[in-house]
Order: C-alpha cells, then sequence, then structure tokens
C-alpha cells in the first residue's frame, strides 16, 4: 500500500467533560475510499471537523496527532489551516438545502472558493466554475451559475456542493453523510458521480456515514465508531463478511435488506452512551450480550493483519 | 416588479384615504379651536362670523367633504395661527427634522452595526457583556432625561458643545440646512446623539442576535470549509443574511425618530416638526396637525415601500407579491 496521505494518531476531541472523541486512530493513502461508519452521536462528525480544523467551541483537540502529507497539522495556525482547506482537503456536509449561502448566487460562492486560493481573475475563476458545474453534471452550467441555491432541487445542490469540494482537485474529502437527506434515486446517481470523481483525480476520500449499504458499494475500508472510538476496523468484505465486535454485528444485523420478509427487524438493545460519563471499560459493554467481568476494564486494541478491534469476546463464530 | 409597485402604491393611496377619515374626525373632537381663536370678550356676532369664516358651522360630513375637495388639490388648509398654508408650514420645518433624524439614523448604524457584530462574534468576552449591559441601559433610560445629562454635562459643565437651537444654517437646493455650517454642526451633535441612543441599542442587539443565529449554519462553516479568509466569512457571508431584520428596524425606526422627535426637539428646542405639532396641539391649530399627520402617514408608506424594495435587493427568495415566482 502506498503512503497515507492522512494519518489520525489517538486523537482526541473533548467538549468539556464530554469525550466526543477519545482516541481514534485511521489513517487513508491516496486514492483510497474509507467508510467511517457510527450511530448519531458516535464522534464521526467530531472527527471530520478536527481533521479540517472546524471544531465548534467549546470543543477543542486535547490530544494525539493529524498527521497531512507526512505534516503534522494538529498545531498549525489558523492561517495555516485556511490555506489547506478547500485547496488540499475539502468537506461536504449533510444537508445540501443548509450548505450554500441562501442569500448569494452560486457564480458568487465558487468564484470566491476558486480566488481564495489562487491569483486569478474573476474571468478565469467563473470559467472553472463552469467547468466544475459541467463535471458533476449539471445541465447548462453558464445559465446556472446565475442562479440563487433555492433555484435548485436538493440534489442538484448537493452537486454543486461537490464541484465546490473538487474545484482545487482536493488531496482528500470528507463526505459527512452527504446523500442522507437525498431521494434514493438520487442518492444512487451521486454515489456512482462521486465514485467516478475521486478515482479519476486519485483523491482519496472519508465517507461519514451510518448506512451500511452506502459503504458496502463505495469504501475500501471501513472503520466503526462508538461512543468517540473506532472499534473495529478493515477491509469492507472482512468487515461485513465477518464482524469480530458485536457492535458491527448488530449494525449489520439492522440493516432491513438483510432481514427475511415477516421477521421482526434485529435492533440493538438500549441506548447510546453518554459520552460525558464513559466507562473506563469497553462502552458497548452495557448493550452486550457477550459481556462480563473483564468488559469492565480498559479494553487494549487487538491488531491481526489489516484488522484492528478492540473487544476482549470477539465473535467465534467467525473467529479464524 | 412594476405590477408590484404600481399596486403597492394604489395600497398606498387607500391607507392614505383611510387616514383622511380618522384624522379628521379625530382632530374634530379634541376640542373646539373658537374658544382658543377669539379673545374671550368677543360679542355672540363676532363669534359667528370666526365660525363661519373657517366653515366650523357646517355639518362634519359637509366639512370632510370641503376638506377632502381641498386635500386633493393639495391643500390641506389655512394654519388658524401662522395664517399660512399648513402643509406649507410643515414642509418649512420638516429639513430641521429630516437632518436630526437622518443622522441619528446613521450614528445608530455606524455604532449599533459593528458593535452588534464584535459581541456576536465574542460573545464570552469581557468587552461583549459590556457592550450587552450597556446597551440595556441605552434603550430603557427615558430619552428626555438621557437629553438632560447631555445638556448638564456638555453643554453646561463642560461647555464643550452648544445645547439648544440650531446653530447657524446655509442653504443647499434652497433648504436652510445646519449640517453644512461648523456652528450648526456642533449644534446638531448633542440632540442627534441623543436621539440615536435608543436605536443604536436596538440594532446592537438585533445584529448580536443575528450573528449568533447565523454563525452556527452550515453554510458559514461550508465557507470556511473553502478556505476563505474570516474577513470575507463574516463581512459577506454573515452580514448579508444578518441585514434583512436590521434593514427593517432602520426603516420603521427612521419613520418613528421623524414622527416622535417631538422629546428631543423640546428638550434641546430644536426647531423642527415636533415641536412644532406640540405647539399646534396646545392652540388647536386643525390644519396643522392634520397636515402633520397626513405628512407622517405619507411618510411611513414610503419608508415600508423602500424597506420592501430593499429586501428583494436582500434575498433572493423574497418576491414582491404580483410579480409571480
Amino acid at each position: 500500500m502506498n503512503a497515507a496521505v492522512l494519518e489520525v494518531r489517538d486523537l482526541r476531541t473533548h467538549f468539556g467533560a464530554a469525550k466526543a472523541v477519545d482516541g481514534v486512530s485511521f489513517s487513508v493513502a491516496r486514492g483510497e475510499v474509507l467508510g467511517l461508519v457510527g450511530e448519531s452521536g458516535s464522534g464521526k462528525s467530531v472527527t471530520g471537523f478536527s481533521i479540517i480544523g472546524l471544531v465548534d467551541p467549546p470543543g477543542t483537540i486535547v490530544g494525539g496527532q493529524i498527521v497531512f502529507d507526512g505534516r503534522d497539522i494538529t498545531h498549525s495556525s489558523r492561517e495555516e489551516m485556511r490555506a489547506l482547506r478547500g485547496r488540499r482537503m475539502a468537506m461536504i456536509f449533510q444537508d445540501p438545502m443548509m450548505t450554500l449561502n441562501p442569500v448569494l448566487r452560486i457564480d458568487t460562492q465558487m468564484i470566491e472558493a476558486v480566488q481564495a486560493h489562487e491569483n486569478v481573475s474573476r474571468a478565469d475563476a467563473r470559467a472553472r466554475a463552469r467547468d466544475a458545474l459541467g463535471m458533476v453534471g449539471i445541465p447548462s452550467p453558464d445559465e446556472r451559475l446565475r442562479a440563487y441555491p433555492h433555484q435548485f432541487s436538493g440534489g442538484m445542490r448537493q452537486r454543486v456542493v461537490i464541484a465546490i469540494a473538487l474545484l482545487h482537485r482536493p488531496d482528500f474529502i470528507i463526505a459527512d453523510e452527504p446523500t442522507t437527506a437525498l431521494d434514493v434515486t438520487i442518492q444512487a446517481q451521486i454515489l456512482a458521480e462521486m465514485q467516478e470523481l475521486v478515482a479519476q483525480n486519485n483523491t482519496s476520500l472519508i465517507w461519514i456515514t451510518h448506512d451500511l449499504a452506502v459503504v458496502s458499494r463505495l469504501a475500501d475500508r471501513i472503520a466503526v465508531m462508538y461512543a468517540g472510538r473506532i472499534v473495529e476496523s478493515g477491509s469492507v468484505s472482512d468487515v461485513l463478511g465477518s464482524p469480530w465486535h458485536p457492535y458491527t454485528a448488530g449494525l449489520i444485523g439492522s440493516v432491513p435488506s438483510r432481514n427475511r420478509r415477516g421477521e421482526r427487524l434485529h435492533q440493538i438493545p438500549g441506548m447510546t452512551p453518554n459520552v460525558a460519563r464513559l466507562p473506563t471499560g469497553c462502552a458497548f459493554a452495557p448493550r452486550c450480550a457477550r459481556a462480563d467481568a473483564m468488559c469492565a476494564q480498559a479494553v487494549p486494541l487487538f491488531t491481526a493483519g489489516m484488522r484492528e478491534h478492540r473487544c476482549v469476546h470477539p465473535l467465534p463464530e467467525f473467529r479464524k | 416588479m412594476t405590477a408590484a409597485i404600481v399596486r403597492r402604491l394604489f395600497q398606498a393611496a387607500m391607507v392614505m384615504f383611510a387616514m383622511t377619515v380618522i384624522v379628521f374626525i379625530a382632530v374634530n373632537v379634541i376640542g373646539d379651536p373658537v374658544d382658543i381663536l377669539i379673545s374671550p370678550d368677543a360679542d355672540q356676532i363676532e363669534r359667528a362670523r370666526v365660525v363661519q369664516a373657517l366653515g366650523l358651522d357646517l355639518p362634519l360630513w359637509q366639512q370632510y367633504l370641503r376638506f377632502l375637495q381641498a386635500a386633493l388639490h393639495g391643500d390641506l388648509g389655512q394654519s388658524y395661527v401662522y395664517n399660512e398654508p399648513a402643509l406649507g408650514v410643515i414642509l418649512q420645518r420638516l429639513p430641521a427634522t429630516l437632518e436630526l433624524a437622518v443622522s441619528a439614523i446613521l450614528i445608530a448604524i455606524v455604532v449599533g452595526v459593528p458593535l452588534g457584530l464584535y459581541a456576536g462574534l465574542r460573545p464570552d468576552g469581557i468587552v461583549s457583556r459590556i457592550i450587552m449591559t450597556v446597551s440595556i441601559l441605552g434603550f430603557s433610560l427615558p430619552t428626555f432625561w438621557v437629553g438632560l445629562v447631555l445638556i448638564m454635562l456638555f453643554g453646561v459643565q463642560l461647555g464643550w458643545l452648544p445645547s439648544g437651537g440650531r446653530g447657524q444654517t446655509a442653504e443647499l437646493f434652497g433648504v436652510q440646512w445646519a449640517f453644512l455650517t461648523k456652528d450648526g454642526l456642533a449644534h446638531l451633535i448633542l440632540p442627534s446623539f441623543n436621539l440615536a441612543l435608543f436605536d443604536a441599542c436596538l440594532i446592537l442587539r438585533l445584529t448580536r442576535a443575528g450573528v449568533a443565529e447565523v454563525l452556527p449554519l452550515d453554510y458559514i462553516k461550508f465557507a470556511r470549509a473553502k478556505g476563505l479568509k474570516e474577513t470575507r466569512v463574516i463581512g459577506i457571508h454573515v452580514s448579508k443574511n444578518i441585514m434583512i431584520p436590521v434593514v427593517t428596524i432602520v426603516g420603521l425606526e427612521f419613520g418613528s425618530i421623524v414622527a416622535f422627535s417631538v422629546v428631543t426637539e423640546s428638550v434641546f428646542s430644536w426647531p423642527g416638526m415636533g415641536k412644532l405639532i406640540i405647539d399646534s396641539i396646545n392652540v388647536l391649530d386643525r390644519p396643522i396637525i392634520t397636515a402633520y399627520l397626513m405628512a407622517i402617514v405619507a411618510f411611513f408608506v414610503i419608508i415600508n415601500l423602500v424597506v420592501d424594495l430593499t429586501y428583494t435587493a436582500l434575498d433572493p427568495r423574497v418576491r414582491l407579491q404580483g410579480e409571480g415566482s
């Protein structure tokens, strides 16, 4: 495997007492697609914002390292981070209805993104914006540039956002559930286009989602987050085919399409824990059928080849 | 757009018409001007002559029709006191009030918007807390009292600024303005700051609330994720979104300042419309009161139209009715 574009080491982002992200480590190779999976509140979005340096106060990165292209950017200045954002790293948000500024025209919002990083004329920036819109499949881009966001449908808006993210051909893109708010048909189209575009540019992609179906189509590797930690990671086929962590197994079991007609849907009992009061041991233990006294102690990271997990009682039926 | 404006103008005309009825009746019930106008020892014949000359002997509806007919020709009656056309008397005083109101609203914007932005961007800072506390005082303290304090401090104790009258004026477009001369400008400072205080605090708090509301939204985060400089994120992305409530308030308050600068004008004996209307109510000078009220209504209608037009410039999602979307 070639060198990692992005390496996150033991990242800790806390909001006061709430440990939203507490010791997350992963790396993304050039051109690789990583699916970051978890329930709401598991810290996946905060991980994304930590990487691009846009954690909302009172949240702060209290520990760990973010290494981008061989350089530790954890303590980079605001101006250094600004120069990286949009140019070498981009982020796409969940709700396309909210991502574009409602009172500014599309061209304004795209031209400013070009000019934030390159000293080009307005006309050149505009041409770049037009080409980018064409690339993501927006018909008659010249005309659409003069429109306002409310004149676009949700899918079209997300395409505009993707076009903006791709303007500077970034090294990696963090996509925070970008298809969740869209219709299923549009979702499939955008997924396919996104896959093609990042493959063309050899862009790495961190796809944050709670939807295992999307990850299985799109990602090369998967990392499952629970309560601010990655509990299991590995290649998509390995992890989804034979999960080791009971939580991963629970997630897979809850996917509706896997269940037979007429059967009750499986669900994981209990609720996601409050990240302000986490136990020392496994955070999933209170909801886990396999838990015993050993789970109350700190869980080390178990590594087997390219796979990692944090469970003292991994599922035996899948264990080699 | 044109259709919408025409429609608005028609609505405005209807509002003006409704106002004539209300104003005319209201002015008629507040008292009989004849008792004040003629000397107490005038005889019955003299009294009847005055009543007839003013048209006050006719039934109310006839008086109203006469008034309406004249009003349509731009004549709102002769002032009983000045013996000149009432509208002319009002318009003579308008520049004084207008320049006071305009400078007050400008001060309010120049002070309120930046301080509000600052307080919104650093909500937990000590300076922000001080700004917000002072702003509560600013719109809680009665205007007349602040005016008196300003006079005491800057006029009497320190002797820096004049505290009454309009000072020297200079002519521009055939109208006398105080702000064109140094002396006039000095006279303008205290009353306009006094008048601006309330609105500066209002605009400040509105701006701060807007910033607090807009700042956590995704499109601001996305603007930052694009790598935009902070000055552009705040100056364009945040500012343009918080301007709508600010424009609304500036519009409404500008009307209020013009209409109700009565207190400040009285405290600083500023020779504007506010002072005129108080004097006219005291002597029941009906045509002046009527003309004043009509002028203020017209003023409000115009401001509302301007505010609506500004909305469409600020927010593409707002379209005037009648345009179709």
